[in-house]
């Protein structure tokens, strides 16, 4: 039977981890993502995990490690968070090119400077080029439920590329809810044990991995990991509904809340997604006709659901806790991207909020909405927004 | 003395047809040392293939793996060019947990060992990691064209490092990984010189066969950094030794007090003066006109001798 535990969204993710069964952990600490090799280690130190966890001296030798790991051909897992994760940048452009399906953990935290070690997800969007899967979860269930899922996707031959799930700093890290652990043998059934056809350091059939690939093969290897991520989308939904057969939870490319008669939409990611849902509920008792819509997969990045959801809506409201200096919010300019060539389109918008762990607040989204509004009547507004600044201090 | 020559094993993992200069110093490491440890893995675990390598970007690994072709007939693995070290330590763990008997060896260049490796080499010793890590010390980057690193010798030519109206070549002696190495207290830390293949081989064996991590560094003259013929490539290595330019020791669980020392002069006398190296290379070409910095270059020598406890006398 699946037991229930209250945790933080950390130990959330250590426990999918040891559910996962990696062979290989290497993990430096790193704030908000600590209390992750923390646990990981108690369990290892218990008995309760039967991995190598390798303590490393920093977050470019914990991926360096992890992908030696999983090129002698075991399931390797690591966490960090925002300054680990941009050291890590370097390898992970490589473990992505050599196919090693790694699952990292990630407590969403803004970049420096100046140095903060609150949430928004400045990391894992600076890390969106890099042929990394993104997930981000709303809530702590979806944490490890999704860590879970990473390691099924990254795993499958049509895929073979590393995966990140994100969960909020300190709101979902530190932050205790009720978690359903699901049972080890359902999880070693929906997971299986990793066995790699294209990555192995036996000498009873030696080969050579990452190669120098010269003009003639580096443009066609680059393409392999387009096409994985491609195939991705697919597979994506395939371990979707497996898992709902298996775990009985439900997960979308992107979720959707009232959004069937909606004018306004306003869409997120991770644990804002929770926000925007309580937010709607109270607007829609006012009559405003608006929905919300959570982006569960970042990469591949959702087109057709996204496609979808603009077509139910005349203002789609991006609110992101990320900014691209020079053009606005990532998700944005993404969105921008799926709908240039619609024939009908909603008039789409930028709010960059909540950056470096500022609260958003109800009082934001109502400003958020009555921007939108304006939009919806046809009053020229900009297009990216910055919302909840402190201007007296500007 | 006569020198006793083990035998050497004809089983080959650096295949022919690599695309390396002709003469070079550093293909011959990656051949001696990948059958001085196969040799090893026989004798230890019954089986000469029980090993896998991790290469740090650099010359050998450019001209061994240019897809599709490969020159390795071992398991191997190149990933960037500081973490060599931090890619074996995840290798041997996996290999731990695959229960597969065996030894990960390490391979680095002295940029990506002694510069921007050093950190997850450091990491990678001090945790204890069944794996050798070898340094090919070319005393420069050649991969990049010849540009200074910290374990280019005082008054070198290279291109960051040019002599001229206010500069002798490189003004900084030179790092000596191995100490830093040896201060992890790991259980096997060893120079060697491909102009003595034999102690190289030797001494490679014996880092493959001890349980935990060991580190060697092993001088490996670059024929186009170094400005010679490739036929001299040996001639020049030998020298090394020769001169007491490049000691060769080895440094057991970090004892200082117990170095052990190789081709050494029983009087402490080296025969050969330095400038018999040094003439022979185009890099120390300029150092002639300059005979203080050829004095300073000894006295740095006879100061690291100093240091490993043997007071020298050079010609």
């Amino acid at each position: 039977m699946p037991m229930r535990k209250v945790m933080k969204g950390n130990e959330a993710a250590a426990w999918a981890a040891k559910l996962a069964r990696p062979k290989v952990v290497a993990a430096f600490p790193i704030t908000p993502s600590t209390l992750v090799p923390e646990k990981i280690s108690e369990f290892v130190a218990n008995g309760e995990m039967d991995a190598e966890f390798i303590k490393v001296e920093s977050e470019h030798s914990a991926i360096s490690a992890c992908v030696g790991a999983s090129a002698a051909g075991v399931r390797t897992f690591t966490a960090t968070a925002s300054q680990g994760l941009a050291l890590m940048h370097e390898i992970l452009f490589i473990a992505a090119g050599m196919r090693l399906p790694i699952v990292m953990a990630i407590g969403n935290r803004a970049l420096s400077a100046p140095i903060n070690i609150w949430n928004d997800w400045q990391d894992t969007i600076s890390e969106r080029d890099t042929g990394w899967l993104q997930f981000y979860a709303e809530n702590n269930q979806e944490a490890l439920d999704l860590i879970l899922i990473a390691f099924k996707v990254a795993e499958d031959e049509r895929v073979l590329l590393p995966a990140m799930v994100g969960f909020d700093a300190f709101i979902l890290t530190h932050t205790v809810e009720p978690v359903e652990i699901p049972d080890q043998e359902v999880v070693d059934e929906f997971l299986g044990e990793y066995v790699p056809k294209h990555a192995y350091l036996d000498p009873a059939r030696p080969i050579t991995q990452g190669s120098l690939g010269f003009p003639a093969h580096y443009m066609e290897a680059r393409y392999k990991v387009w096409e994985a991520m491609e195939n991705a989308r697919e597979v994506i939904k395939e371990v979707f509904d497996e898992f709902e057969k298996k775990f009985g939870r439900r997960y979308h490319m992107i979720e959707e809340y009232r959004t069937d008669d909606a004018e306004i939409i306003l869409l997120t990611m991770g644990s804002l997604a929770g926000t925007l849902k309580e937010f709607v509920d109270k607007k829609r008792e006012e009559g405003v006709k608006i929905g919300a819509a959570k982006m569960t997969v970042y990469r591949p990045f959702p087109i057709e659901e996204l496609k979808a959801l603009a077509k139910k809506t005349k203002v789609l409201a991006i609110l992101e806790k990320d900014v691209s200096f020079g053009i606005g919010g990532a998700v944005f300019t993404d969105a921008s991207r799926v709908l240039v060539n619609e024939k009908e389109k909603p008039i789409l918008l930028d709010f960059i909020v909540g950056l470096g762990g500022r609260d958003v607040t109800f009082g934001q989204l109502e400003e958020v909405v009555e921007i939108s509004k304006k939009a919806l009547e046809g009053e020229k507004v900009e297009e990216v927004h910055w919302i909840g600044l402190r201007k007296e201090i500007l | 003395m006569a020198v006793r020559k083990p035998p050497i094993t004809t089983r080959e993992y650096w295949a022919p047809g690599h695309a390396a200069c002709a003469g070079c110093g550093p293909a011959i490491v990656m051949k001696l040392a990948t059958k001085a440890f196969s040799e090893a893995m026989e004798e230890k675990y019954g089986d000469p293939n029980a090993f896998a390598i991790a290469h740090a970007t650099g010359c050998m690994e450019v001209v061994s793996a240019v897809f599709p072709y490969t020159a390795w007939k071992a398991p191997w693995v190149h990933v960037a060019f500081e973490n060599a070290a931090a890619v074996a330590s995840g290798i041997e763990a996996a290999w731990k947990k695959l229960g597969r008997k065996g030894k990960i060896l390490a391979i680095g260049g002295d940029g990506g060992t002694a510069d921007i490796g050093l950190q997850a080499l450091s990491g990678m010793l001090e945790r204890r990691h069944n794996v050798v890590y070898l340094m090919y010390d070319n005393e420069a980057y050649m991969n990049t064209g010849i540009q200074r690193s910290s374990s280019t010798p005082y008054g070198a030519w290279t291109t960051t490092s040019p002599p001229g109206k206010y500069s002798i070549g490189e003004d900084k002696p030179k790092k000596w990984v191995a100490l830093i190495a040896a201060a992890h207290q790991v259980p096997y830390v060893a120079t060697a010189s491909i102009g003595d293949p034999y102690d190289f081989y030797r001494k490679m064996k014996k880092a493959a066969s001890v349980d935990g991590p060991a580190f060697v560094q092993v001088l490996a003259p670059c024929v186009p950094g170094w400005r010679i013929p490739p036929e001299k490539t040996i001639e020049v290595a030998k020298l090394a030794i020769e001169t007491g330019l490049w000691p060769l020791f080895e440094i057991e669980n970090g004892d200082f007090h117990n170095i052990k020392f190789q081709r050494f002069p029983k009087d402490g006398k080296f025969k050969r003066p330095i400038e018999d190296y040094l003439k022979l290379q185009g890099r120390f070409k300029h150092l002639f006109k300059r005979p203080e910095a050829i004095q300073e270059l000894k006295n740095q020598i006879k100061e690291l001798w100093r240091i490993l406890g043997k007071e020298v006398e050079l010609p």
